[in-house]
């Protein structure tokens, strides 16, 4: 990477050439981004001519100097416009009292040196100051990237809300205009497909909330000893209604209870999705099949179905926010497209993961994946 | 009604099957036979099974670019059907394509694009436009 920018300022050519000696040929190794760094030196020998050159080239680093025959340290860090969100200034002096540290500290100081001091001791204090440079940089990037990932869901959802709101206006308007008729049964089906997509609607608004909420990290998580194989019952019972209707099969491996400590609405949405997922994505007369093991702290759900399954592209996507695998199997199927991205915010949560293995209709088995922890709960 | 357009028929293609079905009350209202399908291929051989007089088509269904092949096939297969493509193209896509630049029309094979929402007034009047010549 380039080489960090170092100012040094101070009267004494003497400590100029000594900070410019120390630094020529010295690399400081970062683990901050398993890497290393060079410094290049400039050097100023008055407050005054120390402005402008901060003004001109934003050094990264400034060794300033407190006692400077113009103005003297403290005016300088008063004078720059701004301190750069590169830059980190330490403070060089013979004579640190507490009062001017904590001055030099509330106008923009990040760290001390003492005078005098050795070339080691200089280096220390430069390694720590670029890591610290590192750490910000990334702290910047990582800003900037979730401000577009952001940017980018939101565009998204606007879209994916935008849609149902576009079909519903287009049925009002055939209403409004009496454009089949004046019978009012031949409205039936636009009054069903209105209500169904309206639905949607409604369930993807849910499911955003559920899913800011667990990502806010605001949802207070209670933690309790859950049964894993109680939570899938409950889950087969809200998926049966719509089971039944199209015959399909759902059967539950396990009858003794495997507990693990977690917090039982997080569990909840789990099951949930996978299971009303093994049912929407079924074919009729299909089967669903449960099963919940522990090995020690790991905790293995697998969720099988005899439905419609995925391609190796479909799959490798599945994961991510507003996927929803589109084609003609999938057409009168709804879905916000969030489930199984809050499935695997959760799964993570609990360091697991989750995985699917698929074919073009052959079934798809979920497998999520928790890890009990002891810390679990006291972050 | 128009009863001079019962003879003409429409084929609409579109992945949204609630759009699908709100254009073809619009044009059936108004008199035309509509024929419809929900992506490019199924479209395809409904154009040559039916041999519809103008074809109105979604430009992104299951493939980012369904629209535009499609469109070029259809010339292909006879110039002198009308073309209307819907878009809902815009920068949220990510797709770099501007429907009001002559080169980008040049290169797809449309008579006319009209863009999401549909108004549906100004999709009967282009219609009807392009059945008139």
């Amino acid at each position: 990477m380039e080489p960090l920018r170092v100012l040094i300022v101070d009267d004494e050519q003497g400590m100029r050439m000594a900070v410019r000696r120390a630094l020529r040929h010295f690399t400081a190794g970062l683990p901050e981004i398993n890497g290393e760094v060079s410094f290049e030196v400039s050097e100023a020998g008055t407050g005054e001519e120390a402005i402008t050159i901060i003004n001109e080239t934003t050094p990264n680093i400034i060794l300033l100097d407190f006692k400077l025959p113009g103005i003297s340290g403290l005016d300088v860090l008063d004078k720059i416009d701004s301190v750069s969100s590169d830059m980190l200034i330490i403070m060089i002096t013979a004579y640190a009292s507490i009062k001017t540290a904590v001055k030099a500290t509330k106008s923009g100081a990040y760290d001390f040196l003492p005078k005098p001091f050795t070339p080691d001791e200089l280096k220390s204090v430069i390694k720590k100051a670029a890591g610290r440079l590192m750490l910000m940089r990334q702290a910047r990037l990582l800003a900037e990237e979730k401000k577009k990932i952001r940017f980018q869901f939101t565009s998204v959802l606007v879209h994916e809300l935008k849609a149902p709101l576009a079909a519903v206006e287009g049925f009002l308007q055939i209403m409004q205009n009496h454009m089949l008729g004046d019978d009012v049964k031949t409205y039936d089906e636009i009054i069903e497909r209105s209500s169904i997509r309206l639905g949607g609607m409604r369930k993807l608004i849910a499911d955003i909330l559920e899913m800011t909420h667990i990502e806010s990290g605001e949802k207070k998580r209670e933690f309790s000893e859950v049964d894993i194989v109680e939570i899938a019952q409950n889950s087969i019972e809200t998926a049966q209604p719509e089971a039944d209707a199209r015959s399909i099969g759902i059967t539950l491996h396990n009858s003794a209870p495997v507990t693990m400590t977690a917090d039982k609405g997080e569990i909840e949405i789990i099951l949930n999705n996978l299971v009303t997922n093994a049912v929407k994505y079924n074919k009729d007369n299909g089967k669903v099949d449960i099963t919940i093991s522990q090995s020690e702290n790991r905790f293995d759900i697998t969720v099988s179905d005899t439905g419609i399954g995925l391609s190796e592209e479909e799959a490798g996507k599945l994961f991510n926010e507003f996927v929803r695998i589109k084609n003609q199997k999938t057409r009168n199927i709804l879905g916000s497209g969030l489930g199984l991205s809050t499935v695997k915010k959760l799964a993570l949560l609990y360091g697991g993961d989750v995985s699917v293995s698929s074919a073009p209709d052959a079934g798809s088995t979920f497998k999520v994946t928790l890890i009990r922890k002891q810390q679990i709960g006291q972050e | 009604m128009a009863t001079d357009k019962s003879g003409k028929k429409i084929l609409v293609i579109d992945d949204d099957i609630d759009l699908l079905l709100q254009v073809k009350i619009h044009l059936e209202s108004t008199g035309y036979t509509v024929v419809t399908a929900e992506n490019e291929t199924d479209g395809y051989d409904m154009l040559t099974a039916e041999r519809p007089d103008l074809v109105v088509t979604d430009l992104m269904m299951s493939s980012m670019d369904g629209g535009f092949k499609l469109s070029h096939r259809i010339k292909k297969f006879d110039e002198s059907i009308p073309i209307i493509i819907v878009t809902g193209v815009s920068g949220e896509t990510g797709i770099d394509f501007d429907i009001t630049s002559k080169e980008d029309r040049m290169w797809i094979k449309a008579d006319t694009i009209l863009t999401k929402p549909i108004r549906f007034e100004q999709l009967m009047r282009e219609i009807d436009r392009l059945l008139k010549d």
